[in-house]
């Protein structure tokens, strides 16, 4: 009985040590030297590994902060100036202030204001649908509605409306990581900058066309007609292809091109109500971000995959 | 106004279905109910029809309910894996275990994965090897089959004894030569016609092969994994035979004794638990034929196909990721 | 045994209505809209402008780049407008909108109907008809035929194959063409043998069209190196690679060009214009197009001009059935379905098929239940469920490796799949996000 007790235990620990051995010898054999700045850096950013930044994750881009000599082309979009901040503190490099962004969605298509010519069916993909034909509505220039832009989003700041069928951004919860902007395949979504007190004023259209077949297919589209660029003084407003712009820099957010507008395509986000409403009351009513219910949310989008 | 409708192409489809797919294998297992209700009696329709309504209500419960994927009976998986999990039973299993082991094998070896097409191995398999394993003294107390000819048996009326397979590893244990051992045991004509114990599919060989020539004559399944688990258990047995044949049992008795037809014919083509590609269901139906033999001979239990099944379900992952099919263009283009 | 390609392929139900229907001219519209890209590659730079009087046969517009094709007018009249237009692609694109004023046709094109058989033209003359002809292939994939003539160097090409095989369900436009015109198309075919200097050219057909086989080979004997296969009834034949695997039994390397294996491929519409380019001096501007579905009253074929209307084509073919759901530009299995009744008939439209609404909804999508049905029928060698699987989880580099390039899109996957599952919509998908990885790298 004892010699079986005592060869067990010369057996096990044996096992044990030349184990310890081997693998201590494996760490030494085969030990990377990292720079311990990587994990510090690592640390500091929000570890929500969106890719925003253009690397594959958070780890990839805290290398690349610490092998890169100027953080001027590295942004964390998630984490924004403090994160940045951050990083250039433990790195003990300089980082300049950038303006935070956010998404924002360029299409205002709703159901009402553009009515469905053709039905699709087929896989529920925007891409899929995008390459197929222009879309269910005479414009083929807008959102197309299957929500590849709400699934692409790591942080939950976009859901589907199911009336107006289009998606609708949370501002509080965009990170302006910039995933939405490159899953749509209109590019309808762009990032911009959040403004004063989050005050935006933009064009809510993406259609290049003319504005005849223009306004045919969608009653809220942008048909270039040039009034905001005439009654804009500070040189804000640009028309390309029949297609007005806004350049966020320029704009001083005085809100006279809104009134201007004869189809209602500019927006102006976050500002105090006017006296008199010049834009229909639909619009308003699109603006304002609903109370999510989520669970109704998620049940639409599950049943569309 | 007329609203057209687009869609990418093909926009043609083609008849098949699901249903159609699934109650094409459960047509296939009408010969073998009927058979082992000729020899088995009131039983075989007993098992069999509890195993069906409870997987079906298990099925229908958890799609519905918990799932909240809707009403999924109506694709016929569910009946199909209640039916399969009856004919690898003995007829005279009391109906509790029964409920249970389709419990098992709908809730845990199927519906927790997700439902059809997501569980990694054959749900009737794990129902039954759970039973197997849990309840041995039933689960291998095989009645012994008794044609309607001679007395239509009732539910409980049965007498219970040894399979083939049971008296072969017993013969084994006891050293006895395999060689004796085959003079005792009924020629391969009567355990064709199916007068051998065991569970209920696992008799009449003529009608499991009949199911098999209407599956294939119907495109269920293709006929790589039957055949090449077949062969290959034929060629293992024979290779152990002629090294001695003292030790080892003629090839024959493999084939045909237990349940390696039932199980090569319907259980190992289960779709969601097979590999892919023709190239893949041939090294998945060799590793079967090998796992049951060496089962079979050096293993605990008489009978190995349930388990060889059961691992090879585990490998697909890997055949499907290494048996790809053959590329059109692929050999000029490694030249 | 009728020979037949490798591995895959399905058997969908042929549905041939307007096979014994005779070719007949469609009446020219008032007003023709012919969109500027009708083929694969640069859309044909505009050369007239709004007012300008054309003739029929006339160039509007002229290649611009390599892979492009010049685009002569369907119609005589005055140019109305240079505008959008939807047109096959879904899209609306930049066209030349012709209102039609008579029918004066050019003056250097022959229009007697005889047959005009001898030729004394060398390789480079010939080529260089068809590319001023505006000649694309013509079996819908719309490749501008002269680039085909001419194999990059190093590169011989040993055979021609004239594909015949019209494997689409529905489609009889080639039957029709081969029946009728014959001895035009062998003279074509002689012609694009002279220009590629091969001496062997192969015509596939399928065997479902044995009265276009014994037409044709009793014409046989006056053109020498011409040979008629009949091949299996089987869906994609077509294919070219399926093809030149069938009639000559050799396989294209992935992502190389037929012209690998020392073929080359035209359709039977094709050679019957090279026949009236050369011989003939006219331009690509009209084609056979098939008009045909269940519930449409007269399925027929007829000769219609670029730039005419679908919606022209379907009042003469008894007018749109009221269960219509879906109109399709092509066949079923790989044309494209349209989303209005105004798209202009291009140079790609084989024909134009009318499905019913309970025949053009898609059933409900179930879960894929591993039955490697569609691995069977690919005839790729693929494996549709593990790409589709890719594709959604945008796997793009795995999806590469497993060869998604491959996919010739013949639809076969989605068709034989038990769950109706959309395979072909996310292989699709998988294609455009490995395209889109190889340019962004090859811009690196």
């Amino acid at each position: 009985m004892n010699g079986v007790v005592i060869a067990t235990i010369i057996t096990i620990s044996s096992v044990g040590i030349i184990a310890a051995i081997i693998l201590y010898w494996a760490s030494q054999k085969f030990k990377v030297f990292e720079d311990p700045r990587i994990d510090e850096v690592e640390d500091a950013l929000p570890s929500a590994n969106c890719g925003g930044c253009g690397f594959p994750g958070c780890r990839p881009f805290a290398e690349a902060c610490v092998k890169a000599d100027d953080l001027e082309d590295l942004d964390c979009p998630v984490g924004g100036n403090e994160t940045m901040m951050a990083v250039a503190k433990v790195l003990g490099k300089k980082v300049s202030e950038k303006a935070k962004m956010v998404a924002v969605m360029k299409c205002n298509g709703a159901t009402q204001f553009r009515k469905k010519h053709t039905e699709y069916d087929g896989a529920l993909n925007c891409t899929i649908q995008h390459n197929l034909y222009g879309g269910e509505t005479a414009c083929q220039y807008g959102c197309l509605g299957l929500g590849e832009c709400v699934d692409a989003c790591g942080f939950d700041a976009m859901y589907m409306d199911p009336e107006t069928e289009l998606p609708v951004i949370i501002e509080d919860m965009c990170t302006a990581c910039g995933a939405c902007v490159e899953a749509c395949p209109k590019d309808i979504i762009e990032l911009r900058p959040v403004g004063k007190k989050s005050k935006r004023i933009f064009v809510s259209c993406v259609s290049h066309e003319k504005a005849g077949p223009s306004k045919k297919a969608c009653s809220v589209a942008c048909i270039g007609c040039g009034l905001c660029f005439k009654e804009c003084k500070y040189d804000a407003i640009k028309i390309e292809n029949v297609l007005a712009y806004i350049d966020p820099i320029k704009c001083v957010l005085c809100r006279k091109c809104v009134v201007v507008c004869p189809t209602s395509a500019i927006w102006e986000v976050n500002f105090p109500a006017r006296k008199v409403k010049p834009t229909i009351e639909e619009k308003t009513k699109l603006t304002e971000i609903k109370e999510i219910d989520l669970i109704k949310t998620a049940k639409v989008n599950s049943k569309k995959r | 106004m007329l609203k057209l409708i687009v869609s990418l192409s093909p926009h043609q489809l083609g008849k098949n279905s699901v249903e159609k797919l699934m109650y094409g294998v459960i047509i296939a297992l009408i010969p073998i109910l009927i058979a082992s209700v000729w020899f088995y009696g009131w039983g075989a329709i007993v098992v069999s029809l509890t195993a069906v309504i409870s997987a079906i209500v298990f099925e229908f419960l958890i799609s519905k309910y918990i799932l909240k994927i809707g009403n999924t009976i109506g694709d016929g998986s569910a009946a199909l894996t209640g039916l399969l999990l009856a004919f690898n039973l003995p007829s005279n299993l009391p109906i509790w275990l029964i409920i249970i082991g389709v419990f098992v094998a709908i809730v845990i070896g199927k519906m927790s994965f997700g439902g059809l097409g997501n569980n990694p191995f054959n749900p009737a398999l794990v129902g039954r090897v759970f039973l197997l394993i849990s309840w041995p003294v039933q689960m291998t107390s095989w009645p012994i089959p008794s044609p309607a000819s001679e007395k239509f048996l009732g539910y409980t009326d049965v007498v219970t004894g040894p399979t083939l397979l049971g008296q072969m590893s017993e013969a084994m244990r006891n050293g006895e030569s395999m060689k004796v051992f085959s003079d005792r045991i009924p020629n391969y004509f009567e355990i064709l016609t199916g007068s051998v114990g065991g569970s209920i599919g696992e008799i009449a060989g003529f009608a499991l092969i009949a199911g098999f020539v209407y599956m294939l004559a119907r495109k269920v399944i293709t006929w790589h994994i039957p055949i090449s688990i077949l062969s290959t258990v034929f060629i293992f047995s024979r290779i152990l035979w002629l090294v001695n044949p003292e030790k080892f049992i003629i090839p024959f008795f493999h084939l045909f004794s237990g349940g390696m037809l039932f199980s090569a014919i319907f259980m190992a083509t289960d779709y969601v638990t097979s590999p892919m590609s023709k190239k893949g269901q041939i090294v998945f139906g060799v590793g079967i034929g090998i796992l049951t033999i060496v089962i079979r001979i050096w293993g605990a239990f008489p009978e190995g196909v349930s388990f060889a099944i059961l691992l090879m379900n585990a490998t697909v992952p890997i055949i499907n990721m290494y048996m790809k099919p053959k590329r059109f263009g692929e050999t000029i283009k490694e030249k | 045994m009728l020979k037949t390609f490798a591995k895959g392929g399905i058997h969908p139900p042929e549905n041939k209505f307007s096979a014994d229907k005779k070719v007949e001219r469609l009446p020219i519209p008032k007003k023709v809209s012919v969109p500027v890209s009708q083929h694969i590659g640069a859309p044909s730079k505009v050369i007239v402008k709004k007012g300008d009087i054309v003739k029929t046969g006339q160039l509007i517009a002229e290649q611009s780049g390599f892979v492009s094709a010049n685009i002569h007018s369907p119609v005589s009249g005055k140019v109305f407008k240079i505008d959008l237009v939807t047109d096959t692609s879904g899209y609306r694109h930049q066209a030349i909108i012709i209102n039609v004023e008579g029918d004066e046709w050019d003056e250097k094109i022959d229009r007697s109907e005889e047959l005009k058989k001898d030729f004394d033209l060398t390789s480079e003359e010939i080529i260089k008809k068809i590319q001023e002809a505006g000649i694309v292939g013509l079996g819908g994939a719309t490749f501008p035929s002269h680039i085909k003539l001419m194999p990059p160097k190093g590169m011989k090409s040993e055979v021609l194959i004239i594909n015949g095989v019209e494997c689409e369900p529905y489609l009889t436009s080639d039957h029709r063409l081969m029946l009728e015109k014959a001895e035009e198309m062998l003279v074509g075919i002689k012609i694009l043998m002279k220009a590629l200097n091969v001496k062997k050219a192969i015509i596939g057909i399928e065997n479902n069209k044995e009265d276009a086989i014994e037409h044709i080979n009793s014409f046989l004997k006056d053109y020498s190196g011409v040979e008629v296969v009949p091949l299996k009834v089987q869906y994609p034949q077509g294919g070219e690679k399926q093809l030149i695997k069938s009639v000559i039994n050799r396989e294209v390397p992935s992502g190389e060009l037929p012209i690998s294996v020392g073929a080359v491929v035209h359709n039977v519409g094709t050679a019957y214009a090279v026949y009236e380019a050369v011989q003939k001096n006219k331009p690509l501007f009209e084609r056979v197009v098939t008009i045909t579905g269940k519930s449409l009253k007269n399925p027929a074929n007829y000769l219609v001009r670029f730039g005419t209307p679908i919606s022209n084509l379907i009042d003469v073919a008894g007018g749109l059935p009221e269960d219509t759901g879906k109109i399709i530009g092509g066949g079923p299995m790989m044309g494209k379905a349209l989303n209005t009744t105004e798209v202009p008939v291009a140079k790609g439209t084989s024909g134009i098929l009318i499905l019913p609404k309970e025949e053009s909804k898609r059933r409900e999508v179930k879960p894929c239940i591993r039955c490697a049905k569609c691995i069977e029928v690919c005839p790729m060698g693929l494996e549709p469920y593990l790409l589709m699987t890719l594709a959604e989880k945008a796997m793009h580099e795995r999806s590469e490796k497993e060869d998604v390039m491959d996919c010739i899109e013949c639809g076969s996957c989605s068709y034989t799949c038990p769950s109706d599952r959309p395979l072909l919509d996310y292989i699709r998908l998988g294609k455009i996000q490995v395209g889109a990885m190889r340019r962004a790298k090859s811009m690196k």
